[in-house]
């Protein structure tokens, strides 16, 4: 068993990351963390560079029932965290929120309400501060 | 000095707002094919042309010259923030330029390439300006056998010198002679090729090719290659230089625009060979030689001026001869038959206007450029991130668009998908799409003026020769296709010991 974070490099995939941490430190689990691109834009600025996973490893080294970070791609971001949660049979999900606007949600569609319905484990919704 | 009061006129008549507009235009989405890997000016120019249809001649070549000028430009941020060459002219470019930004001077290795793009491009139209007309002088005495020489030396150049293999190349020329061959012979009327069809006996449109070729193929290749892990990309603020980027890069761009207008001048053009040379010179002659490998401003100034100093060289052979020499000219050629101007020698006589007026907005959209584009870099960083399929789904919805409005007959359309087809298996099979592209438009000409060559001597070949520049030309022509080999094989053969020698010790 284990506990799975969907990570972004910026303000809501480090307030999941932390809370993931802690999680996995409270209940004595592995951490593995995931982050997915499309990989359609040459660009990604949700997808950690080689320096910002470095990093990541490093803030993880400290677990002691140990870590593992995983760079995702495929067409859709939800199906490739699920993927892992299934793969690693996970106990624990946690993924970060955000506001979204009606508007936005219906054009872009939303990853985070995939996750909460989709995922066969329970999942801890964070909220940047 | 005559050019230079024809330029000035030219300048005038460049200065209408609505002219300014276009070129404005041209320069903005130039640099936004440029910056984006795949999609170049090539691409942007075919697909522009059935819009132009409906516009003055001169104010779409003011628009296209944007086009191209801003795609060399364009390139080379995308080569400096992601060391992902938008264009093949801007591989040099990332060697230096991308170490230059991971250590932080991304701002001043954007900076040089914008000015050395101005200088160098300012420069090279100023040589057009009065090379162009000498040699258009020259060229109107030039008969019929000799002008065929020269557009078979320029095709010969293209295929064989450009581009890693020889036999693609030619793959690549004939698959385009072919396709130039479809329809109506142009002397007799029978028809050719055409299946017994009567919609391809009326000529293939160039604008279907093109747009096949180029924006279909493209799109294709992408769809099979979707996905793939994303790029690091620099962060980037607003680009400038400091007072030694500027002592450090003034030359370089003087010594670049050098060496790139010569080889855009001569009809083997291509803008990789002078960057290049322009990136070993800079090597060799800096003073920093640590710096070089680690992002030494020099390596990106003198090859970013050298391809916009090929790119402006390229409007000789265009302006005085009617030869293209790159992909974009060559659609531009195109462009300039489909205005029903005949390009040519004649072309600075007949059609002055254009000609200056073209030449002057040279000018002021390399200005535009300067003055639009150091200010915009961060926004054309953000361009790259545009996920692919909006992108391609709107280059397809103009490619359809245009290919359907040249004759609204939806025939066309299948021969664009077929054209498209053919696009994907160029770039599956690493063929060169110019030497294909050059043999459809430059094809039919060649034809034309061949047996316009056999027709005075009445069928006999001598005709082809009884010109002392033909058969001048017919010599370089031997030797472009002699000497390499030969020299490589006499080299090869030097080579061999030493390099057995080599393995021998690295095994050891």
């Amino acid at each position: 068993m284990t506990v799975v974070v969907g990570y972004l490099p910026n303000q809501y995939g480090k307030a999941a990351l932390a809370e993931a941490i802690s999680e996995a430190r409270l209940r004595g689990r592995r951490l593995v963390v995931v982050n997915a691109t499309k990989g359609d834009a040459l660009v990604d600025t949700h997808y950690a560079s080689e320096q910002g996973i470095a990093e990541l490893e490093a803030e993880l080294s400290s677990l002691e029932e140990g870590h593992e970070v995983r760079q995702t791609l495929g067409p859709d971001i939800a199906e490739q965290i699920l993927d892992v949660v299934r793969e690693v049979d996970a106990s624990l999900l946690v993924i970060g929120l955000r506001h979204r606007s009606a508007v936005g949600k219906i054009l872009m569609g939303s990853t985070a309400q995939r996750l909460l319905l989709d995922c066969p484990c329970p999942v801890l919704g964070v909220k940047a501060t | 000095m005559e050019s230079l009061s024809l330029l000035w006129g030219g300048l005038e008549a460049a200065f209408t707002p609505t002219n300014l507009l276009y070129a404005a235009l041209g320069v903005f989405l130039g640099t936004f094919v440029g910056v984006l890997p795949g999609i170049g000016p090539a691409m942007a120019v075919a697909l522009l042309l059935p819009v132009t249809n409906g516009m003055e001649p001169t104010q779409a070549f003011i628009m296209f010259a944007g086009i191209y000028y801003g795609g060399m430009y364009g390139g080379s941020t995308t080569s400096i923030l992601l060391n992902t060459p938008g264009e093949s002219a801007s591989v040099m470019t990332a060697i230096e330029g991308n170490k230059m930004a991971k250590n932080g001077r991304a701002a001043q290795a954007l900076a040089t390439a914008a000015i050395g793009s101005f200088v160098a491009g300012t420069i090279g139209t100023l040589c057009v300006v009065f090379f162009a007309p000498a040699m258009a002088k020259v060229a109107v005495k030039v008969g019929a056998p000799s002008y065929f020489a020269m557009m078979l030396l320029a095709v010969v150049l293209v295929t064989s010198v450009l581009g890693s293999s020889k036999l693609r190349g030619y793959i690549g020329l004939f698959t385009g002679l072919t396709i130039g061959l479809v329809g109506l012979d142009l002397s007799t009327g029978q028809p050719r090729l055409d299946f017994g069809n009567p919609l391809l006996a009326g000529r293939i449109d160039v604008v279907v090719v093109a747009v096949g070729i180029f924006a279909l193929g493209e799109a294709l290749w992408v769809a099979a290659h979707l996905r793939s892990r994303p790029l690091t990309i620099v962060p980037v603020g607003q680009p400038f230089m400091g007072r030694d980027d500027w002592s450090r890069s003034w030359k370089p761009w003087l010594r670049g625009t050098a060496i790139g207008f010569p080889f855009g001048a001569i009809p083997a053009g291509g803008a990789e060979t002078p960057t290049f040379l322009s990136y070993l010179l800079e090597r060799r002659l800096t003073k920093n030689k640590h710096e070089f490998g680690h992002g030494a401003i020099e390596g990106v100034a003198g090859p970013e001026a050298a391809n916009n100093a090929s790119a402006a060289g390229t409007f000789v052979p265009l302006l005085a001869l009617g030869l293209p020499v790159t992909a974009t000219a060559t659609i531009m050629l195109a462009a300039m038959q489909g205005f029903g101007i005949q390009p040519g020698p004649q072309l600075m006589e007949d059609e002055p206007d254009l000609v200056w007026t073209l030449l002057a907005s040279l000018l002021i959209g390399n200005t535009l450029l300067l003055v639009l584009n150091l200010p915009l870099a961060p926004l054309w960083a953000r361009l790259l991130r545009t996920p692919r399929p909006y992108l391609y789904s709107g280059i397809l919805f103009f490619a359809s668009l245009g290919a359907y409005t040249v004759n609204q007959q939806p025939f066309d359309l299948f021969l664009l998908l077929l054209f498209g087809l053919l696009g994907f298996a160029i770039r599956r099979f690493g063929i060169p799409v110019l030497p294909l592209i050059l043999g459809v438009i430059l094809g039919p000409l060649m034809e034309v003026k061949l047996r316009e060559a056999l027709a005075l001597s009445d069928g006999s070949l001598s005709g082809l020769f009884n010109e002392p520049l033909a058969i001048l030309i017919y010599i370089v022509i031997a030797l472009v296709l002699i000497v390499p080999p030969v020299l490589e094989r006499v080299h090869g053969r030097g080579d061999t010991p030493a390099r057995e020698r080599e393995e021998q010790m690295s095994d050891s």
